[in-house]
């Protein structure tokens, strides 16, 4: 087993685990954090997307023994306590999820973009949103979604 | 599968000398893992090169050229000013790899050692004349890029060899490359054909010229009879059409699902234009 020594939404996490072990996997089984999900399990479908030193991956294909010394971001980090995220808000008023397996992942995702891109083109959003496939809703909710969070981001900011 | 992570590509290389099994070296894993996961690989021996010092850096070189560490990530790369300048086509190549979230972890010496022939990083790198840092039980050497792909999957590296820079030439001035690929899609797929051209510019001609294919052969291509067909002209009708015709002589590709023989033999002519093209105009920018 290796014994890793990290940080999970600001705060210090450690874990032992496997050598072929995800860093999905750690955080689901060994931290208790489901919200990142596994779809395809092979980096395609983006629904495990956490950030790690502040860069969105997919956390399938990240090994646990990697996020040694590093800085994981999850979705359960995005809300402030109970006040929700701008991005969550509004993907609840635009009705942007069903069953809701790929919506962690597209919101990591997509705070990272407005974070570097505060005011994106609605092709921004689909192209930076390409690695994270939804079945259910459909794509038009999930980006009206985001382009109004960023709005709504850049208004209060 | 043990996993290692050495302090030095020494380190790294004795490691895998030492392996009696399977071996893989990990940088961003985009490949590593995918295969890993699918059952496709198991490694016996892993050896993680990220804690090895230097390898997440870009450093400009004194005489204008660029070393990029193994383990820098395409989207490091996009987000590098000074390299994205210098080598735009090399940058959007590797840009084109996957979607963001594999930008962020996927390397070029990755890319490379993979060994696709539909890799997109590869063929900008060979038009670009990049070479590779190899370190293994000999030593250390330089190699072309277009030295390493050996096959679908296979490169010409040696047992306990591993590659530890990529390195650009100076740019110079009146340069500039371009990479462009062909898919059915708008985004995350994989090359039918990639071509690269990197040329250099005194006034209206073409001083020198390097163009490359992907997806169209075993490997990825350096072509130098379509860079001779570019040289000493003014980017003319008739030099593209012969960069065309050199272009399309170079394939020998596969027939599938993705591209017949005839399709991607066509399209590679038509992307080498199009990226002479792009190329010559940013020389000139």
């Amino acid at each position: 087993m290796i014994h890793v020594n990290t940080t999970v939404n600001g705060d210090p996490a450690e874990f032992l685990c496997e050598p072929r072990e995800t860093l999905l996997d750690a955080l689901r089984d060994r931290l208790d954090l489901t919200g990142a999900k596994e779809g395809c399990g092979t980096g395609d479908c983006g629904a495990c997307t956490v950030t790690l030193d502040g860069r969105p991956v997919c956390s399938c294909l990240v090994l646990a023994a990697e996020a040694d010394g590093r800085e994981v971001g999850t979705v359960e980090g995005i809300a402030r306590g109970e006040a929700l995220h701008p991005l969550q808000r509004k993907f609840i008023e635009h009705a942007a999820l069903q069953c809701g397996i790929c919506t962690p992942g597209i919101l990591v995702a997509a705070k990272a973009l407005l974070e570097k891109t505060p005011d994106p083109s609605e092709t921004e959003v689909r192209y930076w949103l390409a690695g994270n496939l939804c079945r259910c809703t459909g794509y038009d909710k999930i980006i009206r979604a985001v382009m109004d969070a960023a709005a709504e981001m850049r208004e209060n900011a | 599968m043990r996993y290692h992570k050495p302090e030095s590509f020494e380190d790294a290389s004795a490691i895998a000398v030492a392996a009696k099994g399977v071996t893989r070296f990990l940088a961003g894993g985009t490949d590593v893992l995918v295969q890993l996961r699918s059952d496709l690989v198991t490694p016996d021996d892993l050896i993680d090169i990220k804690q090895i010092p230097g390898v997440r850096e870009i450093t400009p070189l004194r005489d204008g050229g660029w070393r990029i560490g193994a383990a820098v990530s395409a989207a490091e790369m996009k987000a590098h000013d000074g390299l994205r300048a210098a080598w735009p086509g090399v940058v959007e190549a590797a840009d084109l790899i996957g979607s963001m979230q594999i930008s962020s972890r996927c390397t070029l010496v990755g890319n490379l050692c993979n060994g696709s022939p539909a890799a997109d990083s590869v063929p900008a790198m060979i038009a670009a004349g990049a070479t590779v840092t190899v370190i293994g039980p000999g030593g250390s050497r330089e190699i072309a890029v277009e030295d390493v792909p050996a096959g679908p999957g296979k490169t010409s590296l040696k047992k306990g060899e591993v590659v530890s820079a990529v390195t650009l030439p100076p740019r110079g001035a009146g340069g500039g490359d371009a990479y462009l690929r062909f898919i059915p899609r708008t985004e995350m797929d994989i090359a039918v054909v990639g071509c690269g051209v990197s040329l250099t510019r005194e006034g209206e001609r073409i001083t020198a010229a390097r163009v490359a294919l992907g997806a169209v052969a075993p490997t990825c291509l350096l072509v130098p009879a379509a860079g001779a067909a570019l040289t000493g002209s003014a980017l003319d009708d008739a030099a593209l059409e012969a960069l065309a015709k050199a272009a399309e002589a170079a394939c020998s590709p596969i027939d599938d699902k993705r591209g017949t023989v005839a399709f991607r033999t066509r399209v590679a002519g038509v992307l080498a234009r199009r990226a002479a093209k792009i190329a010559y105009d940013r020389a000139g920018g």
